[in-house]
């Protein structure tokens, strides 16, 4: 792993809210195309680290980040225009949210948003990402309608669409499968598998087997310490470094 | 034959259930009693004003001037005075407590400064508002030299009612949930975008609401507008629109039927009530606007 063909290089990454230091310093790297699986108990930093990704952290007034997270090699807290790239970078949370617009404007929601006004573009643009998250064919019929009256698994991948409607180079899902039936769940795993030549995904979960399935490499993190990153077959091999790694996928606690 | 029995006994009726059902219509009847109580009050008040104020209710009664010391004519120098009043403060006012507002709740930073602000707010949207008239008389009327004038009145008024706007404008907006900017701003969308696109649209309703209640109070307090810029009489033109100047003083509703109801002696019956009744026909009016301007919202635009 050379650390130059990296996507993101997080190097020291340090985050506390207050006085209340949530991430103790934590680093690796996420290569191009793969798909980043990132496991641990609840209250391990997944989230927070997600939002310093995308430098949603700005808008929590008491958190402080230290350490830097690149992105192609360029410090992320460094970018001039944050919103340009933010959009490089698509967002999935745990609970689906569907905005209380149709759902052609869910998805046309952030292209407007950046001057793109041209109603065939907007048309092209709609289908593929409703395409792309598998929701097309059960809304193709019926886009005018409120994105908010459709079903939770429904609303995920709107989500997901929403996502991809800015044309992200890096997808990250926040435990995305919190809330929907495991048919939805496997319907947006396939999903996954076919993104992943387009661009780089970072799959927080806490469903262990969800990151056997899907992950390239998997990290562990355990209440904001970083403590095992490796190939995913080697750390659900029983045989990782780490003997917590081996105890937390075993289910013996977490 | 036990499943018989069993499925027998499910649906016996016992006093436990009977209890519940017997409670849950008391609760039912008591809270839509409640609701009545809440209604007729209001219906009656309507009905009683409307029955008093029918003999001297007429097209003319609205656009005549005063006859025969406020014992006759009509009361239009009120009615456009009232008019003015509410609608240049209301201008003034809601756009100033929105845009703070907005300020306060989806940019503001929690430090002491805000805190300050806030707690402020709250205590302002408190004061009398007959401390607000001394208010507007001393900064309006002498400080900033507008004399006693519509002006003046509406910008008294105006200073009374931004802190309620202020404050009802927080609470819807705060009503939208976090989940909703959240994510808009993972979309890459500026912080303005998120409010005109998603906040404004979800909130607006509830925006307009806490305005239309400050047109009613607007228009229904003398105190500040006595000192400020309300006369006891003044002569315009029948049913001229545009009457009065800014700086003109004017009359007013609330302060017409206040003098007409304490100060002249042997005034017909029906024209104070007649009076309430145009009061109440003001505040509806301006209420029907911003109820239009809901209503065109909602399907002008696709939200």
């Amino acid at each position: 792993m050379v650390a130059e063909t990296a996507k993101l290089n997080i190097d020291g990454l340090k985050l506390s809210y207050g006085s209340k230091q949530v991430i103790h310093g934590i680093t690796f790297d996420i290569q191009p195309n793969e798909i980043f699986g990132v496991i641990g108990p609840a209250q391990s930093g997944k989230t927070s680290m997600l939002k310093v990704i995308n430098r949603t952290i700005d808008f929590t007034a008491d958190a402080h980040v230290e350490g830097t997270v690149k992105m192609e090699g360029q410090n992320v807290f460094h970018v001039k225009d944050v919103y340009e790239y933010r959009r490089r970078i698509g967002m999935v949370a745990p609970l689906p949210v569907g905005l209380p617009l149709t759902i052609y404007d869910n998805v046309a929601f952030a292209p407007r948003s950046f001057g793109m006004k041209d109603k065939d573009q907007l048309d092209e643009l709609v289908q593929r990402c409703l395409e792309q998250a598998a929701l097309w064919d059960e809304v193709k019929d019926r886009l005018d309608t409120l994105g908010t009256m459709l079903s939770g698994g429904q609303q995920q991948r709107l989500t997901i669409a929403r996502a991809l409607s800015h044309q992200p180079e890096v997808l990250c899902l926040d435990e995305f499968s919190i809330a929907i039936d495991p048919v939805t769940t496997m319907k947006i795993e396939d999903v996954l598998k076919e993104l992943r030549n387009e661009m780089t995904i970072i799959l927080v979960t806490n469903l262990v087997q969800q990151a056997r399935r899907l992950a390239d490499r998997t990290m562990f993190l355990l209440n904001g310490d970083l403590i095992e990153v490796d190939e995913t077959e080697k750390i659900f091999s029983g045989n990782a470094q780490e003997t917590k790694t081996n105890e937390f996928v075993s289910g013996a606690f977490g | 034959m036990i499943e018989a029995a069993n499925n027998a006994k499910k649906f016996t009726e016992t006093t436990v259930g009977r209890n519940c059902r017997f409670t849950e219509k008391i609760a039912k009847s008591v809270f839509f009693l409640m609701t009545l109580t809440m209604v007729l009050p209001l219906l009656l008040i309507i009905g009683f004003l409307f029955y008093k104020a029918w003999p001297a209710l007429s097209i003319d009664f609205v656009l005549e001037l005063p006859k025969n010391g406020m014992r006759a004519g009509g009361i239009w120098p009120a009615f456009l005075g009232t008019l003015y009043l509410v609608l240049i403060s209301l201008v003034i006012a809601a756009p100033i407590g929105v845009m703070a507002a907005i300020y306060l709740n989806e940019y503001a930073k929690e430090n002491w400064f805000t805190r300050i602000i806030n707690l402020a707010v709250i205590n302002l949207a408190g004061v009398p508002s007959i401390v607000h008239a001394l208010f507007g008389l001393g900064a309006f009327v002498l400080a900033a030299g507008l004399g006693r004038s519509v002006l003046a009145a509406s910008l008294t008024l105006a200073v009374m009612t931004l802190p309620v706007i202020i404050a009802s404008t927080k609470e819807a907006l705060s009503a939208v949930p976090m989940s909703f900017r959240q994510a808009s701003w993972n979309m890459g969308v500026s912080r303005w975008q998120t409010i005109r696109g998603i906040v404004m649209p979800n909130s607006i309703s509830g925006i307009l609401t806490g305005i239309i209640l400050q047109v009613s109070r607007a228009a229904g307090e003398t105190a500040p507008i006595m000192f400020t810029g309300v006369v006891f009489y003044k002569a315009i033109e029948k049913g001229d629109l545009l009457a009065y100047g800014l700086l003109d003083q004017c009359m007013a509703l609330a302060m017409h039927l206040y003098t007409i109801s304490t100060q002249v002696p042997n005034v017909p019956d029906a024209v104070p009530f007649a009076t309430a009744v145009l009061l109440l026909g003001v505040v509806l009016l301006v209420n029907a606007l911003s109820i239009g301007l809901r209503i065109y919202l909602r399907t002008h635009r696709k939200w």
